[in-house]
């Protein structure tokens, strides 16, 4: 037991010197939820839960922690989902787009569960993300965006993934140096046939091309982006309009 | 009994054994499993932080050619041992099925191209099938080698009943559990059987300096904890879970200093030995490690134990 609870305290110690964020004006202060009314965005829960399947429900949330109590991850969040759900309420836009949360968010999908109020957690997460993704708004640093891209990438391409291509070519993007660290691993999965170097691939490309260039053109779901009130400043949301 | 078979990236690259073993059981159950030709990638859970709308396409396009198929109108069974893919497979399928705004916006993507989905397919995953479908009772029935004594933790991982439970309780399953007494195992008991083993982040969590111990920290917390109920083996139904808890066990050691060795096996390949089927079969030599105690009479093949040598500290 002793050794768990070193562990516990150990990254909250590490934390703070490690938070990584993206580009803020110098001015703001790291850490604190926007104060100034004329600084919160009120449509953005209106926005997140036209995005999320039942997102409407985050208006429920009654702020109980469970979320918070149950995640796994919760010691490398800067934000605790529960925040994050009154945040978006109500409209702490900017600090939540720039959180680590979503990044960190492992899709375990507990917190979802756990929720006496049945409001879809990780499905906000990952709407988060999108937005994070979308405003370059992503804690820079954190190799995870990266990897989503090209995993993405990957698969647009090619229609399936090779585990062993992804890592190499994050490694290469990311640190270099931490390719040969796993090099030993590489090989001892390689030597047992559990990695290789060929690239999946599907047969027909093109009609799974086809197929997600016809859901863009799709008619769109309602999902209006951003109904920002005029005049509101958009501090730090790091060059998108 | 055949059913449509959808593998994903993950057992056709690091859990290859996975699949081998599975084919192997179900082969000797008297079930069969037919490849969907062309299925691909699910889109895990990277692809919905992108683009939602085209995750759910991925999945639909997999769920329309498993329901092109099948004559009639039967629902057709689209088995998956990947948890991960199991999920993406289900949510795509719920969504479709509420026929909203992001349903018809697919069905014209699918229309596009050629495809159609009538909602037809039932989503299983591999645990489900042995389950419900091929019952405990023949399983035990089918039983030769009753893996007597063994103590294994089972793990079910996030995927399996989250968010949605389809076939086991969301809190507490126990279908695995049930799986390992119908073979003679012996199921721990402990609380952390649907706890993250931080799988989903592992590409880039334990690989760099960013967030070294979130991962690492889950896993190992699994791991001890299941040592501490006095398992001898961790087995899962998920290749990521299985890739996750298995090969990061010397830098867990590193970071934590706290020694682990378990092994960590498919449940397949347990449900394997116990009808007597071949360790090679299984996939055992792919394991990086596995230790089982000895079984009567000669039950520990040399192969195994010959590249089980592999373990030892690279």
């Amino acid at each position: 037991m002793g050794a768990l609870a070193q562990v516990a305290t150990e990254p909250t110690q590490a934390a703070p010197a490690k938070r990584v964020t993206g580009k803020r004006k110098k001015w703001r202060p790291v850490k604190i939820p926007s104060r100034f009314e004329a600084l919160l965005d009120p449509g953005f829960a209106a926005e997140i839960a036209a995005d999320v399947p039942d997102g409407e429900d985050l208006r429920a949330c009654i702020q109980c922690g469970t979320c918070a109590g149950t995640c796994p991850m919760i010691l490398y969040m800067d934000l605790a989902p529960r925040r994050i759900i009154g945040m978006i309420r109500e409209g702490a836009r900017d600090d939540v787009v720039h959180s680590t949360t979503p990044w960190v968010c492992a899709s375990c999908y507990s917190c979802t569960v756990e929720c006496p109020k049945q409001i879809p957690i990780t499905g906000i997460m990952h709407a988060l993300r999108r937005i994070a993704l979308r405003e370059k708004t992503y804690p820079r640093g954190l190799p995870v965006p990266l990897m989503e891209r090209e995993f993405v990438n990957v698969i647009e391409k090619r229609g399936r993934s090779t585990e062993s291509w992804i890592a190499m070519k994050m490694y290469v993007r990311t640190e270099p140096t931490q390719l040969l660290r796993h090099i030993p691993l590489g090989l001892r999965l390689m030597r047992r046939g559990r990695m290789g170097f060929g690239r999946e691939s599907i047969r027909d490309r093109a009609q799974l091309r086809a197929l997600l260039r016809a859901v863009d053109e799709q008619p769109r779901k309602s999902a209006a982006p951003t109904s920002r009130a005029p005049g509101v400043p958009t501090p730090g949301t790091g060059g998108a309009s | 009994m055949r059913y449509a078979y959808y593998p994903g990236c993950s057992v056709s690259g690091t859990g290859r054994a996975y699949e081998e073993s599975l084919l192997a059981v179900l082969e000797a159950l008297g079930a069969g499993l037919d490849e969907l030709d062309d299925w691909n990638c699910c889109g895990a859970t990277a692809f919905p932080s992108v683009d939602e709308d085209k995750a759910i396409a991925l999945s639909a396009r997999n769920l329309a050619l498993a329901e092109g198929r099948a004559q009639g109108s039967e629902p057709v069974d689209l088995v998956t041992p990947c948890a991960g893919c199991f999920r993406a497979l289900l949510t795509a399928h719920g969504s479709l099925e509420e026929r909203g705004p992001v349903a018809r916006q697919i069905d014209g993507a699918l229309e596009a191209v050629g495809l159609r989905y009538d909602r037809r397919v039932r989503v299983r995953h591999a645990v489900d099938l042995l389950v419900n479908e091929i019952g405990i009772e023949a399983i035990s029935e089918a039983v030769t080698r009753p893996l007597e004594g063994l103590k294994v933790a089972c793990y079910y991982g996030c995927m399996l009943v989250r968010p949605n439970a389809t076939f086991d309780d969301q809190y507490h399953p126990t279908s695995m559990d049930r799986l390992m007494q119908a073979i003679g195992a012996e199921p721990i008991d402990w609380s952390l059987k649907t706890r993250c083993c931080g799988g989903a982040c592992y590409g880039a969590d334990p690989f760099s300096g960013t967030m070294p111990q979130a991962t690492l920290w889950l896993g190992h917390a699994l791991l001890s904890e299941a040592k501490r109920r006095g398992a001898d083996a961790v087995v899962t139904a998920c290749p990521l879970c299985q890739f996750n808890l298995e090969a990061f066990q010397e830098r867990m050691v590193r970071e934590f200093g706290h020694p682990i060795e378990m092994t960590v096996g498919y449940i397949t390949q347990l449900l394997g030995l116990a009808l007597g089927l071949d360790e090679r079969t299984l996939g055992i030599h792919r394991m990086l490690r596995w230790h089982l105690p000895e079984r009567e009479p000669a039950a520990v093949g040399a192969p195994a134990a010959a590249e089980g040598g592999g373990h030892a500290r690279t």
